[in-house]
């Protein structure tokens, strides 16, 4: 039994005052494949960009591979949010992934040889690379959240964030998505902020209700009790199969 | 025109006219892709005070100036960080100190005389040797720096956050960026005035921005057409006798919007 990669102990967050996580402990070992899910506002991307170092707790300790995140970011990959940001800046699907390989005080020697090959390998990994020189704007939604992997990937990292990755990739692309996941899963522990609860309850290891307090399920079915929680996701009230009622808070919150 | 370059007065405007425009082309670039334009209006702006702070102190103009405007962006980009869903407020109140500010020290400054004008709208037939000096070294420093962070900057301007993941300072970034900013002000407030700043510094990425793959070109590409828009404005109001500043702007105007007509349907604008 090895000891978890990822700890998080009792740790508060807030924003203007108002508690956003409380008493937060999760731990995550190597080769999880976590979905974090939760009602908007529960405060689960916030719990990514901390365990990011993009955010910085009020109270409690990060430890990703025993170090602080930012200590840690360069064994960390990163997809963020997919809001159709940024389409038309002028940047390559290869400019962009390169940008995987970033250090920082790099300087006047810009991209080795090597982190160049890199990148090509990555693109051609996910099948990506006859659209290299495409500007990112002109690639789908599915073509342009694979860039983003390629980028995330391309320095091999042992864990990967990533937040609500399929929000702009149709149904279709959505399952060939997770398939990749669940490749890249093989070798990387992946940690996925999600809406998207039926689809993930088949590929996810585990998942954790984020609602200000944070739940740790060993598993990824589906429980009465996650319903309870509050953790219900939209998609899953208009759409699910499971029969669903809007229930009290569960007691601990 | 070409006997119009036996006057030193010309030979300077036009060079004046191509370092600006490289300033336009680099600076602009990041001021368009990360949508800072209010912010660089800001600075401009309150640059005003610095041309007061100038006359009053007796300093020379691009010294003085360049002094405040450095100071005011340092302030901008604090507040900006640090309360961002009511920066906008804040830098229109900077916005608009900072040039009564100006208003004041020049009411101050005894027998002041100075065309105002020249200030608002530029005066580039007027730009003496010793300051264009001081912009070649300004171009020269801006170049040095961008060529430094070029990839810092491109990471960035593109996805801050995953910038920061990978260790990117992007706090310092956006205070070097923003003092750039206002660097580049002072020297184009020669050229076409501090009210069309603005204008020279985003008309031209905006119109390269469709034809570039990468930032670098599209910096390229906002040269090119930041020293015709120059060239060529110069030239029709020298023949014409029309204010240069505002021509400059006029000339390429038109070119922006010929080009939005012409804009290929790729992007989703």
């Amino acid at each position: 039994m090895s000891s978890p990669i990822i700890e998080v102990r009792n740790l508060w967050f807030s924003f203007n005052g108002h508690t956003a996580l409380k008493a937060v402990n999760l731990m995550l070992d190597a080769r999880e494949f976590t979905a974090i899910i939760g009602p908007n506002g529960g405060g689960k991307t916030t719990l990514l960009k901390l365990l990011l170092g993009l955010l910085r707790p009020d109270q409690g300790t990060i430890r990703i591979f025993g170090k602080s995140p930012g200590q840690a970011a360069h064994r960390i990959g990163y997809v963020p949010q997919e809001i159709g940001f940024n389409k038309n800046f002028p940047i390559s699907a290869m400019d962009v992934t390169l940008m995987g390989t970033l250090k920082s005080g790099k300087g006047w020697a810009g991209y080795s040889k090597n982190d160049r090959a890199a990148a090509e390998e990555t693109l051609e990994r996910l099948g990506m690379s006859e659209f290299r020189d495409r500007r990112i704007g002109e690639l789908s939604g599915g073509q342009r959240q694979k860039v983003f992997i390629a980028r995330a990937i391309v320095n091999e990292p042992e864990i990967l964030f990533l937040d609500e990755p399929t929000a702009s990739i149709d149904t279709k692309g959505q399952t060939e998505f997770y398939n990749l996941l669940r490749r890249l899963n093989e070798t990387t522990t992946i940690l996925m902020v999600s809406h998207d609860l039926m689809i993930v309850s088949s590929y996810v290891s585990s998942v954790a209700c984020v609602n200000q307090a944070v739940h740790y399920h060993n598993s990824a079915e589906i429980t009465e009790e996650m319903l309870d929680m509050h953790c219900c996701p939209v998609e899953l009230v208009t759409h699910g199969k499971l029969p669903h009622r809007v229930l009290r808070n569960h007691e601990d919150f | 025109m070409l006997e119009a370059l036996e006057f030193e007065f010309m030979r300077n405007a036009l060079l004046a006219g191509l370092f600006v425009s490289l300033t336009c082309g680099v600076i602009g670039t990041y001021v368009v892709v990360n949508r800072i334009v209010f912010v660089s209006g800001g600075i401009a702006h309150a640059a005003y005070g610095g041309i007061g702070f100038a006359f009053f102190f007796g300093l020379p103009y691009m010294v003085g100036t360049l002094g405040f405007s450095l100071l005011v962006s340092m302030i901008m980009a604090a507040v900006t960080l640090k309360a961002r869903h009511r920066a906008d407020t804040v830098i229109g109140v900077l916005w608009a100190i900072g040039m009564a500010t100006g208003v004041i020290l020049l009411d101050l400054t005894p027998g002041y005389n100075v065309d105002l004008m020249s200030y608002l709208f530029g005066s580039i037939l007027t730009v003496p040797t010793s300051d264009l000096w001081l912009m070649l070294v300004l171009n020269i420093v801006i170049l040095l720096l961008v060529g430094y962070f070029y990839h810092d900057l491109l990471a960035m301007s593109y996805d801050e956050a995953f910038a920061q993941v990978k260790g990117v300072p992007v706090r310092f970034l956006y205070f070097l960026l923003l003092g750039m900013i206002a660097l580049s002000v002072v020297m184009i407030i020669r050229v076409v005035g501090l009210i069309l700043v603005i204008a020279l510094l985003t008309i031209p990425p905006y119109i390269a921005e469709t034809y570039s793959k990468s930032l670098f070109k599209m910096m390229l590409i906002s040269t090119a057409l930041s020293a015709s828009f120059t060239l060529v404005g110069l030239w029709l109001s020298y023949t014409f006798d029309l204010t240069s500043g505002a021509t400059i702007i006029l000339v390429g105007g038109a070119v922006f919007f010929i080009s939005v007509l012409l804009k290929p349907r790729i992007s989703g604008m």
